[in-house]
């Protein structure tokens, strides 16, 4: 347990009651009160989550955006100054490295958001690649970074944004050197629940002090903050791909259904652009669906589907969904068993229970 | 963390409450902490019989799924069907409302191998 890594708010977990677990070699909070009152606090009110562990890595340079539309799949030339974008890092065959976010800081300066276990190894494949006049630098430490994440998050938010009015931040931007409090930070509107909040990048000695302020602003609106369990139900109902579960080394963003984030007719050639134009013109062989369970049983990440006896695929995530009770998950199939209302069997305990294809995703906020 | 005096328990969080020639079994107050919300319990059927060490069923949190242990070997009797609607009670009533199954051991003794309320709160505190 000694070699687990903790990010700048380690100390301050166990004064809101955390319960802490080694989540890719990160000792972090999978719960601080209850998994489903977190969860229905982000969907009613506002949770608080503490995502330093994520990773930051810096690319610059006058040759900065010619070199990321060789390593991404979205068009990087889309992104304003100010804006955020979802992507994809493929592998030749169309394999995943990771999946990220992108913030256009300037013209030639990125800001890449990734997955914290993928960190090293989505830096390593980047540096691999470097082109001239390209810089790339790991900067994950210097960060810390907070969600704050529901319906209330604007409003809760503002009581200590001094000098910033947060509705002019519309969804996918970002502003720099706003003021919360005493500190500075980058705030966006993004988030992995489904609901309206915002991402918080900050300097990492400042993130204690915007944690408590943050939980203190939003007492009276009932925050709570909110561990990894929550955000985990949470991004599933939403919809949101996790990686290691509906993206991996072996499963390409089209099979995946994250083919908006996949411009194959951009201009510029990037890593895995054969098989996945390929893909997205003909289909892949393999899609993710969403499956209810119609018998007793609660679907989870590698259970074996079938069909007929035959085995058809597998189960990237599941559970029973908070919000609605039922007993649902993410799985990816052989095409042709993913229509709406094909019958499957998911293998539980050496059962085979039965469920259907359904519609993603879950869970949609009222805009 | 509650610990009934009365009662007899497993290392893998199973309590086991004596009743003639019958026994009742449940989980721990400590094991519904660690597992945090309960959405599913899965138990076996009247007239089963489960194995000393073997699972004889599971209970699922939003997050795991946690084998239940067989404390001894012997026939199920009895089982408790509103756990089916409300998983919930392994977390609001452990030792009450969310007691298993009951089950007619096979051998007594068995029972007597069982630890202690001291000793079960010996080896939480050790985790």
């Amino acid at each position: 347990m000694t070699d687990l890594k903790r990010t700048p708010l380690f100390d301050t977990y166990k004064e809101w009651g955390a319960k802490t677990v080694d989540f890719g070699g990160w000792e972090l909070p999978v719960q601080f009160s209850s998994i489903k009152e977190e969860h229905e606090a982000v969907r009613t009110k506002a949770g608080l989550f503490d995502v330093s562990h994520m990773g930051e890595i810096m690319v610059s340079g006058t040759n900065a955006e010619n070199y990321l539309q060789k390593m991404l799949t979205n068009d990087v030339s889309k992104i304003k100054i100010g804006r955020a974008q979802y992507t994809i890092m493929c592998y030749e065959d169309g394999g995943t490295v990771d999946d990220l976010l992108v913030y256009r800081l300037e013209e030639n300066s990125y800001l890449l958001v990734v997955n914290a276990s993928n960190t090293d190894k989505d830096f390593a494949w980047l540096k691999q690649h470097q082109m001239e006049e390209v810089t790339i630098e790991n900067v994950s430490p210097q960060y810390a970074q907070l969600a704050i994440q529901g319906p209330l998050a604007q409003t809760i938010l503002q009581k200590i944004a001094n000098n910033t009015d947060l509705s002019e931040i519309s969804f996918f931007s970002f502003q720099t050197d706003v003021q919360l409090g005493k500190v500075s930070a980058l705030v966006s509107r993004t988030g992995y629940t489904g609901e309206d909040g915002f991402e918080i990048y900050l300097q990492a000695a400042d993130a204690p002090y915007l944690w408590n302020e943050i939980l203190a602003a939003g007492k009276n609106e009932g925050i709570l903050p909110c561990g990894l369990g929550a955000r985990d139900t949470l991004r599933f109902e939403a919809g949101l791909p996790l990686y290691g579960q509906e993206l991996s080394r072996e499963i390409t963003p089209i099979e995946a259904g994250v083919s908006f984030a996949v411009k194959s007719n951009k201009p510029s050639f990037f890593l895995g652009k054969d098989i996945l134009q390929d893909q997205k013109e003909n289909g892949p062989t393999r899609k993710l669906v969403g499956i209810e369970m119609i018998d007793r049983g609660i679907p989870r990440h590698g259970y074996k589907v079938f069909k007929d006896g035959e085995e058809i695929g597998f189960v990237t995530s599941g559970t029973q969904s908070p919000t609605y009770k039922k007993n649902i998950g993410h799985a990816l199939l052989q095409a042709s068993f993913t229509e709406l209302g094909t019958e499957i069997f998911v293998e539980i305990r050496g059962k085979h229970l039965k469920g259907k294809v359904v519609a993603t995703p879950f869970y949609k906020k009222n805009k | 963390m509650s610990v009934p005096k009365e009662l007899r328990y497993t290392e893998e969080h199973e309590w086991v409450k004596v009743e003639g020639n019958t026994i009742r079994i449940g989980i721990t107050d400590y094991a519904q902490n660690e597992l945090g919300d309960i959405v599913f319990v899965e138990l076996p059927e009247v007239g089963d019989t489960i194995k000393v060490n073997e699972a004889f069923g599971s209970v699922e949190s939003v997050k795991t799924v946690s084998e239940l242990y067989a404390p001894v070997s012997g026939k199920v009797v009895e089982v408790n069907e509103e756990l089916n609607d409300s998983p919930e009670f392994v977390n609001e009533s452990p030792y009450e409302k969310a007691w298993m199954i009951v089950v007619e051991p096979a051998d007594q003794s068995e029972v007597e191998q069982l630890l202690t309320a001291e000793q079960y709160e010996a080896t939480i505190s050790e985790e």
